[in-house]
């Protein structure tokens, strides 16, 4: 799963670059990459790539702003867990 | 929580004698001097942004020296054209009408836009309206998501999450309108040997409000470096009729009304303007908590939004990128 994550978002904002050698714990928002747009694209991949329905009130930085946290909330949510 | 640096909307009043003189002074020269044109085209939307620059142009160059172009099209709020002569009217400037309408059935901006609007909500069609709206930056934590507001012709209003593609397609179909217009707009500038004079205020151009080589592109932008409330300020000066200046800003983009709040910016444009005005001052959220009637962290995520916009709108403001320099070009 973290592969997929890290290869949407090297296609999608760091182009040219190796998925395998983005920094997991940076911040995307502070790169300038998540914007209401950029949130758009990131939810929508998650939630048909993973089968997912990510609610509003999960759109939350701890859950969503770094590859660290995009992959442990998805496993929550795959494992039935709640927003985080 | 009061602080020594606690700020009031005052901060933001001008002299608009002052002012006005000041840049009706800057476009002269500018227009003349820098652009070599010898007038120029304001396009004029009923809007006080586009009205007070319509007046400033007429008042630097001569209202002979300037056109008003009024570029309605289908979606256009009914009331648009008659208020836009309302305020060319007030200036003495010439007025020419151009519906953009068959333009854009050409281009197929409606018939793109509608076709992705049916894939998120397949019963919309004839006499359906939408438009595209962003929950506010006050009352959400976290990251917010575009929704689709649909309204059937009974009335029945239903909003929906927008799926990524479909809203590309319906902005990128939409921008066609302001390209359109500014197409339009360079046509009568060429036509005339006029500049295009741009009508952003501060928090559209600061904030990247505007569509690539749409309505972000002109000769010169007169009221840039001006607070949405100081533009209030110069329309009361140089006349702009009160119907105008009553108005609530709209987009006038989407087929259902919709404010620039709801799409946009995180407050209506007094307390975006605050805001905005102590971001860029290095005052602390409890300055201006007060003056705009919300909470310090509130603010706070109102900064965070206008620090995000800067950043994910900057491309906007470039022009093409050169692998290398044109050095004979260099200023």
């Amino acid at each position: 799963m973290e592969r997929e994550i890290r290869e949407f978002l090297a296609a999608n904002y760091f182009l040219g670059e190796d998925p395998s050698a983005l920094d997991g714990s940076s911040s995307l928002i502070e790169a300038g990459l998540i914007d209401s747009t950029g949130v758009l694209e990131l939810v929508g991949f998650l939630e048909e790539r993973f089968d997912i329905r990510i609610t509003n009130e999960e759109l939350l930085p701890e859950n969503l702003d770094s590859i660290d946290n995009i992959v442990a909330f998805v496993e929550r949510k795959q494992a039935g867990g709640g927003a985080g | 929580m009061a602080t020594d640096s606690t700020i009031t909307a005052d901060v933001l009043a001008i002299d608009p004698a002052r002012v006005a003189a000041e840049i009706e002074e800057a476009l002269r020269t500018i227009i003349s001097r820098q652009l070599h044109r010898k007038g120029g085209v304001v396009a004029v939307s009923g809007g006080i942004d586009s009205s007070v620059t319509a007046a400033l142009t007429a008042r630097g160059l001569g209202a002979e020296r300037t056109i008003a172009l009024l570029l309605p099209e289908a979606d256009s709020d009914p009331e648009t054209l008659e208020i836009s002569r309302l305020a060319a009217d007030a200036f003495g400037i010439e007025t020419v009408v151009e519906d953009i309408s068959p333009i854009l059935e050409a281009t197929g901006c409606y018939a793109r836009r509608d076709a992705a609007v049916r894939e998120v909500v397949p019963e919309f069609g004839e006499g359906w309206r939408f438009k595209i709206v962003l929950p506010s930056v006050v009352a959400t934590e976290g990251y917010r998501l575009f929704s689709l507001v649909v309204q059937s012709p009974e009335g029945e209003t239903r909003e929906t999450r927008l799926p990524p593609e479909q809203y590309r397609m319906i902005v990128a179909a939409t921008n066609f309108k302001q390209r359109t217009r500014k197409m339009l707009e360079y046509f009568h500038a060429d036509r005339l040997n006029y500049a295009v004079v741009g009508t952003p205020n501060r928090l559209e151009y600061d904030q990247g409000f505007f569509v690539k080589l749409g309505d972000g592109a002109a000769d010169v932008k007169p009221i840039a470096h001006l607070y949405k409330s100081q533009v209030y300020q110069l329309a009361e000066h140089v006349g702009v009729p009160e119907r105008i200046r009553q108005r609530p800003p709209t987009t006038d983009t989407y087929s259902l009304s919709q404010s620039q709040e709801e799409f946009y910016f995180s407050l209506p444009h007094q307390g975006m303007d605050l805001c905005l005005y102590a971001r860029n001052h290095g005052l602390p959220a409890e300055a201006v908590a007060g003056a705009v009637g919300l909470t310090p962290a509130q603010v706070t995520r109102v900064f965070e939004d206008i620090d995000q916009k800067r950043r994910t709108t900057r491309y906007l403001h470039l022009g093409p990128q050169l692998v290398e320099p044109v050095a004979e070009l260099a200023d």
